[in-house]
């Protein structure tokens, strides 16, 4: 009985140390976009500001056009999980449950993308979005997005796919139900946890995404958000800390709140599928 | 409903992506300028200065275009490339060398007003000389000072430098040391990026680093001249522990809180930290602004200027110029100068009494003006490769400890000119 609660003492004490590593970043950041530059320069620096101020926030609306980056990098991120969700769902569906050499050629491709570097790819990309004249525009920008997350969206998808019994697809098509009609209305329910999770990793690598932005968009009024946080570092990387921290902090909300709303939807679509097996 | 949600959504990126801004509608012309303004003084001038132009101007109608320091190398070598490069663009002299060599930039030679080109010294135009052309106009400049805390100086009874009379390297050497003691320091340098910082000081010694042959190569020879600076400053951190040794690897604003803490009672720093300083210091705090150590030359420094460049493939480069001309008026320029923090390069503009005011330690700033050089190593060809791969890590290892003087000379020259003899054969 002791060695079980100081097992459980244990669990809970890794997973408070984890919490607090994953925190405390963010609670940093937090407590930065409220202070005075006066403590931001303090030697004893405080979670909780002494003084606390708005003009962080302020100031980097003043300087910068954030709500405008925002909603180019909400257009992009998001045009980038609802093509990436719709194009690599009937794929994995056919990589899942189709065991042919097209299939195995292509979760081979799948892995080998994943291991080019950004840099090895940037300049050929850059000159194919050239020649289609989507440079400086979010149109290509989404493009290059939805081709970033699609190996991986792919690849979480089928993994989806597989845990759904074939047994379903079975039962549906002894009820007469066609192939498309057993896909539309008995996998995909099924699969929406999975299409969820999928859609949310496209969204949030798009959403903080960085260097596509900086190489391909060039007009000031379609750079995302990512690109003008940097607009607040100085030469040789000095930092006008307040404000960066202010908008910084606003940047994170999104992820957060889309992850919050989705978060019961896709646990819940898990336990579901664990009671029925 | 859903559907037509997403099809909303994807008509908006389609229409978004589409729209594009020309340089010239309705027979107006239109210039982009990126700005690396970034602290919200200077932000704020480039927007005036903008606004005031375009109301004088309603056929040449100039968009500010925001650009940023850090990534300002990579952002206009893909616009190069890519044919968006912004008609005006600001930027360093020191990142100007492989846009100009690579025929990014235009010349400006024959594209300036006499007035312009008058009014900044030749000195400053060097920093923006490549080969036979100018590719940039160096508007804005910043010595590097000593920050210092001047309750702790005055209480230690040590002599106050002024600008004609700086400490030499090795009184600076013997004052941090007096000032040190009790888990205190004398200085704390801040060497994230010591090879730009003690090249531009070796300056002063009369250290040139760079020789360049008969035949028009470039070697480096680490001569007794260059080597005053560094050893002050390995001397300081490791024999007389005068110097903070945690600094040593920190960026400038690491450093302040210790200052304002009083674990430091001086710190090296670019003229423009100023304005962090002034913003963050404690109620109370009395902090002034000291010239840096001289040498045998001087309180002779080196600079790498802000610059104003118009882009080659820019098809309105005489109404750019025109606009670098208005940017840089002296009063435009002494405005830009004071929303940065900086000194300007301007003559008329140096003589504005805003600048000549003790308040924040601007006289003793603009009192260094005549003394800044052309940083040693920015024409050199594998300069960046140089300081990067050979000469970061050796300055380094010398300043922590790891190695001695004789091993950082054989590392600066022997490694050190393999690398540069590949850029010029």
């Amino acid at each position: 009985m002791r060695t079980r609660t100081t097992t459980r003492i244990g669990q809970y004490a890794a997973l408070l140390a984890y919490l607090v590593f994953l925190a405390f970043p963010f609670l940093w950041l937090l407590s930065t976009a409220f202070k005075t530059p006066r403590e931001l320069g303090s030697l004893h620096p405080t979670w909780i500001p002494r003084h606390p101020t708005l003009d962080n926030f302020r100031q980097a609306f003043d300087e910068q056009p954030l709500l405008h980056a925002a909603l180019n990098s909400l257009l992009a991120a998001a045009g980038a999980a609802i093509v990436a969700v719709v194009i690599a769902t009937p794929l994995a569906y056919v990589m899942a449950r189709r065991r042919t050499a097209l299939t195995r050629a292509a979760i081979g491709w799948v892995i080998v993308s994943q291991a080019f570097p950004l840099v090895l790819v940037i300049i050929p990309l850059f000159l194919v979005l050239k020649n289609l004249r989507l440079i400086n525009s979010l149109a290509g920008l989404t493009l290059v997005y939805v081709v970033w997350a699609l190996p991986f969206a792919l690849w979480m998808l089928a993994g989806y796919v597989r845990a759904v019994p074939t047994e379903v697809e079975e039962a549906a098509a002894v009820d007469g139900a066609g192939r498309a009609r057993t896909l539309v209305s008995v996998v995909a329910p099924l699969l929406a946890p999975g299409i969820v999770a999928t859609g949310l990793f496209a969204f949030v690598t798009a959403w903080n995404e960085f260097f596509f932005a900086l190489v391909l968009l060039k007009t000031p009024g379609k750079q995302t958000l990512p690109v003008v946080l940097t607009h607040f570092i100085g030469a040789e990387g000095v930092a006008d800390l307040g404000p960066l921290a202010a908008a910084a902090f606003l940047a994170t909300l999104p992820s957060l709140v889309v992850f919050a709303i989705v978060q019961r939807r896709i646990t819940g679509g898990m336990l579901t599928g664990a009671v029925k097996n | 409903m859903r559907g037509r949600l997403i099809g909303l959504l994807v008509l908006t990126l389609l229409l978004a992506g589409c729209t594009s801004g020309g340089s010239a509608r309705d027979g107006r012309i239109t210039l982009r300028f990126q700005s690396l303004a970034w602290q919200e003084e200077s932000v704020q001038a480039n927007k005036e200065l903008v606004r005031e132009w375009n109301a004088g101007h309603p056929n040449v109608k100039v968009e500010y275009v925001q650009g940023s320091w850090d990534s300002v190398h990579d952002q206009l070598l893909t616009s190069f490339e890519g044919g968006e490069a912004p008609d005006i663009i600001h930027d360093a002299s020191d990142d100007l060398a492989d846009f100009a060599y690579g025929g990014y930039l235009a010349d400006l030679s024959d594209l300036l007003p006499a007035r312009l080109t008058s009014d900044i010294p030749q000195r400053s135009w060097d920093t923006a000389t490549f080969g036979d052309g100018i590719y940039g106009v160096p508007f804005l400049q910043e010595p590097r000072v000593l920050i210092a805390n001047a309750t702790w100086l005055k209480r230690a009874g040590v002599r106050i430098p002024t600008a004609r009379r700086p400490w030499s390297w090795h009184a600076f050497r013997k004052i941090t040391e007096q000032l040190s003691g009790n888990g205190k320091y004398g200085v704390a340098w801040p060497l994230k990026e010591p090879v730009s910082a003690t090249l531009n000081l070796s300056l002063s010694t009369g250290g040139e680093l760079f020789h360049r042959g008969a035949d028009g190569k470039v070697t480096v020879r680490f001569e007794a001249a260059d080597q005053v600076v560094p050893r002050t400053i390995h001397d300081q951190a490791d024999t007389d522990r005068s110097a903070s040794p945690t600094t040593l690897g920190s960026g400038g604003s690491d450093t302040l809180p210790g200052f304002f803490g009083g674990k430091y009672a001086m710190v090296p720093l670019g003229f423009s930290y100023r304005q962090q300083i002034a913003q963050q210091a404690p109620k109370g705090f009395d902090w002034q602004v000291l010239p840096a150590p001289a040498g045998a030359d001087g309180p002779t420094q080196g600079v790498s200027p802000q610059t104003l460049s118009i882009a080659q493939d820019s098809e309105h480069k005489k109404e750019a110029a025109a606009f670098i001309d208005f940017l840089l008026r002296p009063r435009n320029m002494v405005r830009l100068a004071l929303g940065d923090w900086m000194l300007p390069t301007g003559t008329q503009a140096l003589k504005d009494p805003a600048l000549h005011t003790a308040k924040n330690g601007w006289a003793t700033g603009t009192a260094l003006a005549a003394h800044l050089r052309s940083a040693p190593a920015q024409s050199v060809r594998g300069y960046p490769e140089w300081k990067d791969k050979v000469a970061t890590p050796a300055f380094q290892e010398y300043y922590s400890g790891a190695i001695g003087l004789d091993e950082l000379r054989h590392r600066l020259e022997k490694d050190g000119n393999l690398v540069l003899a590949r850029y010029q054969r």
